[in-house]
């Protein structure tokens, strides 16, 4: 691994618990919606480094928060996070982001966008719920099903961040986008 | 930045980073299944009262949890409806029991000593090509870049803020992340210039 991959990994990383810290920007047809823009950070992870790179600034990041630093929305951190019902959802962060990179980058039809978004929303959202749900049902000791009902309420807020995922990394984020493309 | 870590010289302080995470581990186990809401309200008052010996400082670490509250009234609701109200107490009081330890954990524990025990938790994974030493580096850059990154983030939000009455858009995270990235590269070529080699194997020797 190069170092400018280890420092872009750190990066990432770092820009997750940013957007733990900021308010995210506001996106008027997301009124109402609860939106924690850590999700987000996961799908560009993947995007903007590919499955592998992505993942570990996924896992660094997770590991920095076990670690007690605050960094995740609402200034938590520490080890309770992971005793957290929403554990699952954390953890499923770390694969989410590597499908999200390696659905990315195999050829799809249709062009750059709707190869980005379908990315994104199966990894940052198929996978991340596939994690997430049924943790959430252990703890919580709670049927699947209706677990999986709860976890619907995020659904229209992390298809929005998909959105802006596949919006960013198709346009003003371009640039980065292709040039880890020609980097691997 | 917040730290996770509280000063004190308590018992839990001393103990050594490790037992407590055994500890925590089997803790987790153990409260599993015990469903008597009573038990499991005992169990929280003693770890109520283990905050309070903190004085202040404990009852705002307290306070930090009180996020959690609406999803846990969200599952008790769940819960209440798929199966009786005795299970749904238990249920919230068994997840605060073990989010409330593990944080004791964590203000009772410096970040070098947590970070060592996860090293040496690591440690096997070394064979399989993980550098312990890079993990080190990766997460001393990550809580240095999150003050760097939120300081950039706010310095372009308020240039955007004196020159537009539109609030900042799509283009405002464009600019920020080139400039983010290109800091990164420039970190890099820094790290390379002093002679840091990701990895051994690598290493170009200047004779």
């Amino acid at each position: 691994m190069e170092t400018r991959t280890l420092v872009r990994i750190a990066l990432m990383a770092a820009f997750m618990g940013v957007l733990g810290l900021v308010p995210p920007v506001p996106l008027p047809i997301a009124a109402g919606v609860p939106i924690t823009a850590q999700s987000l950070g996961v799908m560009l992870a993947g995007l903007i480094l590919g499955g592998r790179a992505g993942a570990a600034a996924v896992a660094l990041f997770l590991l920095v928060v076990a670690l007690g630093a605050p960094l995740l929305s609402g200034g938590r951190g520490g080890l309770g996070v992971f005793a957290m019902p929403s554990a699952g959802y954390l953890l499923g962060y770390i694969p989410a982001a590597y499908v999200t990179g390696v659905l990315a980058r195999a050829s799809w039809p249709g062009g750059d966008f709707p190869r980005a978004f379908l990315a994104a929303v199966a990894g940052g959202i198929g996978v991340v719920y596939l994690c997430g749900i049924p943790v959430l049902a252990a703890i919580a000791g709670l049927p699947l099903l209706k677990a999986a009902l709860g976890s619907a309420a995020f659904l229209p807020g992390d298809l929005i961040k998909a959105l802006g995922a596949a919006l960013l990394v198709t346009t003003v984020l371009k640039p980065w986008w292709s040039a880890a493309d020609t980097a691997r | 930045m917040i730290a996770g870590y509280i000063e004190r010289d308590g018992l839990i302080h001393r103990l050594p980073a490790g037992v407590k995470l055994g500890g925590l581990a089997l803790m987790s186990v153990l409260v599993l299944p015990v469903s008597n809401p009573w038990l499991l309200g005992g169990l929280l008052a003693g770890i109520v009262f283990v905050y309070a010996s903190f004085g202040r400082v404990g009852w705002l670490r307290l306070r930090r949890w009180a996020a959690l509250l609406p999803l846990l009234a969200f599952i008790a609701l769940l819960q209440v409806w798929a199966a009786a109200w005795p299970a749904a107490l238990a249920s919230v009081l068994r997840i605060l029991v073990m989010v409330l330890v593990a944080d004791l954990v964590t203000l009772s524990t410096r970040l070098q000593d947590m970070m060592d025990v996860f090293t040496a938790l690591l440690s096997p994974f070394a064979r399989l090509g993980l550098d312990v030493k890079r993990l080190a580096l990766a997460v001393a850059l990550v809580l240095r870049f999150v003050p760097v990154l939120f300081a950039a983030w706010q310095g372009r939000s308020e240039a955007w803020r004196a020159r537009s009455p539109r609030r900042p858009g799509l283009v405002l995270i464009g600019t920020f992340f080139a400039g983010a990235l290109r800091m990164a590269d420039q970190v890099a070529e820094a790290l390379d210039a002093r002679g840091f080699s990701p990895s051994d194997r690598n290493r170009k020797d200047p004779a």
